[in-house]
């Protein structure tokens, strides 16, 4: 079906983007990679007078770490290229793999990362990845820069913390603390390139065998990427062993509040939420000893 | 109002003027006759669409015509050398039966070219993941593999 008529513009620098931000406001959207965008131009979701095309941006095509601020990727790095980067793949691992099963080849050669997380769809892959290692989302407009935590950029499926003439201009992952491992693991039927059922983000850290921080994020059971905060505070102090483990998959699987869709029951999702939660804590454990 | 762009396909220069909101796969399809690469789900999923963009897999259907100014873009129609012969990858999907129906074809082996040229001999997992984007309704896959491996054996 053809696309619905507008007109294209590319702004070369962010400044040139914000003025066009300014003088078309809802009438314009942003389009990086395009790959979920135009499929809901093609749907008729969304029918812009203009959309402003970011990839002539060079100051938002990046990924950057330093031992100090961490890791930066910019809203253009495609989720190719973060999947592929040697530095990502050895900092950030569970970042590197969740950008490797987003989609397919293809949407992931044009796809970006940042892209992923402005959609806001509560399955994403790489939101669970990044909230676990504590990311923040630094988001620009003509009137500056504000720098948030990425779990209160969700606010709803399809919803974000971005306001109109707003754009995420790259999401910033801290340096990971010693004796800490991250884990992303996904379900779903056919490999990665169907939306998840169900997916987890797991950050955690041990010292003299207990449990010293946990963060556990859990995607498409909830209308956002959700916390599963009892299940953190659970694991607190605890030792690190098998029934432990075991007794956090299901308070996270209590945690979780799917809904019943074409993808998946709900009572399937809250049981592979159990297993998935106690696999990837599991795993995260076992790369650090 | 319709953008000028100027791009390479399959080595060629064109200049065209292109309506903002037509894909690459309608341009390619609709304005320049080059019908081999097809135009499955239009959702990204199928991989019918696939072309190379300066060497890298995307799906023509979720790409602006208007953002591939200045790159070049390659099709199942620029892969052989000449009209004469073909390329070892196509030869290669004949031989092993790779083909039934065809509508999957061009885009699997544009995807078998990206993989290839990454990964001149891939193992078979790693075929099958660069194939994770294109659905074949026919064969079953394992001929498209075999294909792809004797790809790699005649490249070498």
């Amino acid at each position: 079906m053809p696309l619905p008529k507008f007109d294209y513009i590319a702004p070369k620098t962010l400044n040139e983007l914000f003025e066009l931000l300014e003088n078309y406001g809802d009438k314009a959207k942003i389009k990086a990679g395009g790959t979920d965008l135009l499929i809901k131009l093609n749907n008729k979701v969304l029918q812009p007078e203009v959309i402003i095309g970011l990839k002539n941006i060079q100051e938002l095509d990046f990924i950057e770490f330093d031992e100090k601020d961490g890791l930066r990727i910019g809203a253009l790095a495609t989720l190719s290229e973060v999947a592929n980067n040697s530095i990502v793949k050895e900092k950030y691992p569970s970042v590197a793999y969740a950008a490797s099963v987003t989609a397919t080849n293809q949407v992931r050669n044009m796809g970006t990362v940042v892209g992923n997380l402005c959609n806001a769809a509560p399955s994403a892959d790489n939101a669970p990845a990044l909230l676990s290692l504590g990311a923040k989302a630094v988001i620009v407009s003509k009137n500056g820069e504000r720098v948030i935590p990425l779990d209160n950029f969700f606010k709803g499926p399809g919803l974000s913390d971005l306001k109109t003439g707003e754009i995420m201009k790259e999401v910033t992952v801290p340096i990971q603390p010693e004796n800490s491992f991250t884990v992303y693991k996904k379900l779903s039927p056919r490999s990665a390139v169907d939306i998840a059922i169900v997916n987890v983000g797991v950050m955690v850290k041990i010292q003299n065998n207990k449990f010293t921080e946990a963060n556990i994020f859990l995607g498409a059971v909830a209308p956002i990427p959700l916390r599963a905060k009892k299940t953190e505070e659970f694991l607190l102090g605890k030792n690190v062993q098998e029934d432990i483990i075991y007794e956090a998959g299901k308070i996270a699987s209590s945690e979780a509040t799917p809904i019943t869709d074409v993808r998946s029951s709900q009572e399937y999702r809250k049981l592979m939420v159990e297993i998935i939660t106690r696999r990837a804590i599991q795993e995260a454990v076992d790369n650090i000893n | 109002m319709k953008k000028i762009i100027n791009v390479t396909i399959n080595g060629d220069n064109y200049e065209i003027a292109v309506e903002p909101w037509k894909t690459l796969n309608e341009v390619l399809r609709d304005q320049l006759n080059l019908t081999g690469t097809k135009l499955g789900c239009g959702t990204g999923d199928c991989g019918a669409c696939t072309v190379l963009l300066d060497g890298k897999s995307i799906s023509s259907c979720l790409t602006l015509a208007v953002e591939v100014d200045g790159r070049s873009v390659e099709t199942i129609e620029g892969l052989a050398e000449s009209e004469d012969e073909l390329h070892p990858i196509q030869e290669a999907f004949i031989e092993k039966g790779a083909v039934q129906c065809g509508f999957c074809t061009p885009g699997m082996i544009m995807s078998a070219k990206f993989l290839l040229s990454n990964n001149p001999e891939p193992d078979e997992i790693t075929i099958k993941k660069a194939l994770d984007g294109n659905l074949c309704r026919c064969t079953g896959y394992y001929k498209i593999i075999d294909a792809i491996k004797c790809a790699s054996e005649k490249m070498k």
